[in-house]
């Protein structure tokens, strides 16, 4: 009812508008079209100086509403997002001072040189000087930008530090799977035939003769995690980044940094980050603050809801943290966990003990 | 029947000369309906049903939007009629469902772009203006012209019809990256209507090459004596990159929608590997490498982009000359600045793709010409506002949609060159950032490059003027509306909200904007319907509209304004007008201006 009645108003306003815009057309034409140019032209370009004004007030209040929400409003988390941010600032500031420029040329050049009777126009074709300075200051202006912007680029894609964290990442459909090295430091090997319930990644834990695949050891100790990752304060995290299935995009918005996620292809990404989730926290004062990897990359259907966390931690908490994670592998085959070995006495008779053991001792 | 008697003036219209020996007169002679208005072969018909055809997609494509807007602006708000009319695919409890978003937004994404602001831009004004401007009967090819419109209708048809397929229209997004867009299993659009999705584009793709090329040879062969190339409107010249560009760039496009469509159906792996999907398995899909795609189809999608944008600058440089009563400034920089960038266009493409893992040099390359490009752009911008200066300005609406462009031009073009610079779009890539950078500079402002050659050429399609005061109402809105709704969008990529995304409900980082959400759509509905109000005046004035009744009502020197109110096939009834100086005479001399027909005077100032 009230949509039927919405839309019988907009069609009665649209019938409203029509009719008053075909009488300002027969009243142009009764008073001559000559001079009812002239008045729309007199009002158009008071419009057009009016714009200018109200458009410039307008972006400083869009800031002032909208500034303390971005990303801008406080410290990046990430030594690469320092550098990202100043030279943001700078690109503005250079771009900011063109916008001023031109857009007040143009609408006042409107507003001034409307047309009136008295003037001449001036028949202007062509001036070499002006427009190779046009040409040549742009120039200098992009190549600034350029020298900055690609010394930060190769510093960004440059090899990560050699102490980083090492991290892999695999997106799917749709969520996000962490794997850490384990002890022995190495990602085993891993091959996406293998992947099954119980092994998200396809790691080589056992031979296979029809796939031709070889057992990995590297891979029994890797640790594998759904949706939380952690990470070092102040120590660089190497992301090696793959996916399961379709294209996908690791976002890091707080650290500033993004990279795709191929089927096949993979990718990396380095970043050091700045300050722990809880610093971070108290700093915004949310304690809902999380740092979240958002997809980035138009994945399916339910791309939007591919959310990530990363939990930056200092060195202590991660290793305590660490000590509680124990290797997928036993996940797959419990049989195997040294820690859950049956002693020889009890060994087939009780396996609810065996249970037991198994949640209380997590060790590693 | 048709114009080929009068075609016999150009050696390049032979190619259809012998099929028609009857008719041997200009004019009168008997045209049925069908030949007329539906099979017809006048470059001035085959304008106007790109135009209309365009309009109606345009409506359709701007609807999605609004739609989609809804879900974003009111995510908690019900809307149960729209569930009577749309059904539970689309909406289920009165909201959007997630996949009817993601169809919306993909379909959208493509329409747009390529039906409305290719076909409905550049197939309208580069059919009515080339043989108008440059002196021609007809294109060089009417047949193949006629044609060029008819795989666009098809492309239509095909693609409308995805729409209403069980498993839903294609919603990988206009980009349609594999392996997305090549598994039905990753994706239900993925399936049936990504099918539909292809067949529709490939006969874009043809319909998009029959034009082009036809483009090409008209304005290289067919122009009239006197109008050397650099002698032709800026228009032709902007339609002529266009075109060259189009005419380079699609096919690349095609042979990767080739590839996909054998890695979709024929077990063929070029984007395909290492692929496992929940609920189905590991495909035994291995060695293909996904981003072979992007490559191929960015080698298309940034020169489209300017494919989009060229007819919209050569049809403001042409307006803000005449409206201004003032030659462009610096005509040769205007065609230079064309050229570098009809070049540039093809050596930037991986822009798009700072961060698949792109080899940081070639990355680094890509940065250094995607900047240069905005060196091009600037020369047209300061271009533009020295034609302004000391000139005697006329408002017509085309005159406002010109000055508007040039503003969105401006906006949206400096943002490029924060994007350009590849260690800032690593932030700010796939953000809303993006969108409000492309929304600016490509969508509005070629829209309102396209209202203004419709305005300012409305008189001469349909000998008819459009209302003068409802063009001001549909310029200001739109140009307001354009600002609030993708201004404010940019702090939302600034917040690093990622686009395309459903809801940003469940994100701690992202749910602040709200509010702004909400402001943004209403906007966007509002806007929406000024735009019918533009319909309404193009359909009403077709028929209603004040007549014309001068030959030349802008007092313009293009050769279009030589022809009668109505011109027939063939355009001009007599002689074609032989042409003796550039387009751009406007107060030389004390004298308002010179059409390019009048003959130097001995005594004439050079310039
Ligand atoms: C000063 C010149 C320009 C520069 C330096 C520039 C740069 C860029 C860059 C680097 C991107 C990729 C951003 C990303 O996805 O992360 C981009 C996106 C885009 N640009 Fe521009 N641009 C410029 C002008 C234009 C113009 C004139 C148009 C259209 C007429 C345009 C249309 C687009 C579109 C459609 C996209 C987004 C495509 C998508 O991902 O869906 N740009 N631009
Ligand atoms: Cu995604
Ligand atoms: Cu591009």
């Amino acid at each position: 009812m009230s949509t039927f009645f919405t839309i019988a108003v907009i069609a009665l306003v649209f019938l409203i508008i029509f009719q008053i815009a075909k009488a300002s057309e027969y009243v142009a034409v009764l008073k001559g079209e000559e001079k009812s140019r002239k008045e729309n032209n007199k009002v158009n370009g008071f419009f057009m100086v009016s714009f200018l004004i109200m458009g410039l007030i307008g972006i400083y209040w869009c800031n002032e509403l909208f500034y303390g929400k971005t990303l801008l409003a406080h410290d990046p988390a990430s030594v690469q997002g320092e550098r990202v941010d100043s030279m943001m600032r700078l690109t503005l500031v250079i771009t900011g001072f063109v916008f001023i420029i031109t857009q007040v040329a143009l609408f006042w050049f409107a507003y001034r040189y409307q047309e009136t009777d008295k003037r001449k126009p001036y028949f202007f074709p062509h001036n070499n000087t002006m427009e190779v300075i046009w040409t040549v200051i742009p120039a200098i202006a992009l190549t600034v930008l350029v020298v900055i912007g690609l010394r930060n680029w190769f510093s960004f894609t440059g090899e990560a530090p050699s102490n980083a964290l090492q991290v892999e990442v695999t997106g799917h459909q749709f969520g996000w799977t962490f794997r850490y090295a384990g002890n022995d430091n190495k990602f085993g090997k891993k091959y996406y035939k293998l992947i099954d319930a119980s092994n998200s990644l396809g790691l080589q834990w056992k031979d296979s003769a029809d796939l031709n695949i070889k057992d990995d050891p590297d891979s029994h100790d890797d640790i594998v995690l759904d949706a939380t990752m952690y990470v070092i304060k102040d120590k660089p995290v190497k992301l090696l980044i793959n996916s399961r299935d379709v294209v996908h995009d690791v976002g890091l918005t707080e650290f500033r940094m993004k990279q795709d996620a191929v089927p096949g292809t993979p990718t990396t990404l380095w970043f050091t980050p700045k300050f722990t989730t809880r610093e971070m926290q108290e700093k915004l004062n949310n304690p809902n603050f999380e740092y979240e990897i958002s997809c980035d990359q138009m994945c399916g259907n339910g791309h939007y809801s591919m959310r990530g966390v990363i939990k930056v931690v200092s060195q202590f908490e991660f290793d305590a943290w660490m000590a509680g994670q124990s290797p997928a592998y036993y996940g797959a085959y419990p049989d195997k966990d040294p820690s859950k070995k049956p002693l020889p006495a009890v060994a087939a008779a009780d396996s609810s003990a065996k249970k037991v053991a198994m949640v209380s001792s997590k060790a590693k | 029947m048709s114009n080929e008697a009068v075609l016999h003036t150009n050696v390049e219209g032979a190619i259809t000369h012998d099929e028609h020996h009857d008719e041997h007169h200009e004019h009168h002679h008997h045209e049925t309906f069908i030949t007329k208005y539906v099979f017809s072969q006048d470059h001035k018909m085959i304008a106007k049903q790109f135009l209309i055809t365009g309009m109606v997609w345009a409506v359709l494509g701007g609807l999605m939007s609004v739609l989609f807007r809804l879900q974003l602006g009111y995510p908690d708000s019900h809307f149960p009629f729209l569930e009577n009319i749309l059904g539970k695919w689309w909406v289920q409890n009165g909201q959007i469902t997630a996949q009817a978003y993601y169809a919306l937004v993909t379909t959208h994404g493509t329409v747009l772009v390529f039906f409305v602001l290719t076909a409905g831009l550049s197939g309208t004004f580069a059919n009515f203006l080339i043989p108008l401007q440059v002196g021609a009967r007809d294109m060089a090819s009417p047949f193949l012209n006629m044609l060029s419109y008819w795989f666009f209708f098809s492309a239509s048809v095909v693609m409308l019809s995805s729409i209403f397929v069980e498993t839903g229209p294609f919603s990988g997004g206009w980009t349609a990256y594999p392996p997305l867009s090549a598994l039905k299993d990753a994706s239900p659009g993925s399936g049936t209507g990504m099918d539909l999705w292809l067949i529709a584009m490939a006969l874009f793709v043809v319909s998009s090459l029959l034009g082009g090329l036809n483009y090409i040879v008209t304005i290289l062969n067919l122009r009239t004596k006197g109008m050397s190339m650099t002698r032709l409107p800026l228009t032709i010249w902007s339609l002529f990159f266009t075109a060259v560009l189009g005419v380079l760039s699609f096919p690349v496009l095609l042979s990767g929608f080739i590839l996909l469509i054998f890695d979709r159906n024929f077990g063929t792996s070029f984007y395909l590997s290492d692929i496992y999907i929940s609920g189905v398995g590991a495909l035994p899909n291995e060695g293909g490498n996904a981003i072979l795609f992007q490559h191929l189809f960015w080698f298309l999608g940034h020169p489209e982009v300017y494919i989009i944008l060229l007819p919209a600058m050569g049809m403001v440089s042409e307006i803000l000359s005449v409206n201004s009563r003032k030659p462009i400034f610096g005509y040769m920089a205007m065609v230079g600045s064309l050229f570098a960038i009809a070049i540039l266009a093809f050596l930037v493409w991986a822009h798009h793709m700072f961060v698949t893992g792109l080899n940081p040099f070639l990355g680094s390359i890509f940065v250094l010409l995607t900047l240069l490009i905005a060196v091009p752009s600037a020369i047209k911008v300061f271009n533009w506002l020295t034609t302004l200066w000391r000139g005697n300005i006329r408002f017509t609406p085309a005159m406002m949609f010109a000055i508007g462009f040039v503003s969105l031009f401006i906006s949206g073009g400096l943002t490029g060159i924060w994007l350009g610079n590849s260690a800032l779009d690593i932030h700010l890539h796939d953000t809303m950032f993006i969108v409000a950078h492309f929304h600016i500079v490509m969508g509005v402002a070629s829209m309102f490059g396209m209202f203004a050659g419709i305005y300012h050429w409305y008189p001469k399609m349909y000998g008819r003027y459009l209302n003068n005061t409802l063009g001001y109402i549909h310029f200001w809105i739109t140009m307001v509306g354009a600002y609030l709704i993708f201004w404010p969008m940019h702090y939302e990529g600034l917040a690093g909200m990622p686009r395309r995304y459903y809801s940003y409900s469940a994100w701690e980082s992202f749910k602040q904007f709200g509010g702004l959400n909400q402001f943004i759509s209403t906007v966007a509905m509002i806007v929406f319907s000024v735009q019918i109000l533009f319909l309404l005046n193009f359909f009403y004035s077709i028929w209603k509209g004040r007549k014309v009744t001068t030959q030349n009502p802008y007092g313009s020197n293009t050769l279009e304004w030589t022809a009668p109110i109505r011109p027939g096939h063939g355009n001009w009834p007599g002689e074609i007008p032989e042409v003796h100086r550039w387009a751009y005479d406007y107060a030389k001399d004390g004298r308002e201006f010179i059409p390019q027909t009048t003959p130097v005077d001995p005594n004439e100032a050079n310039h």
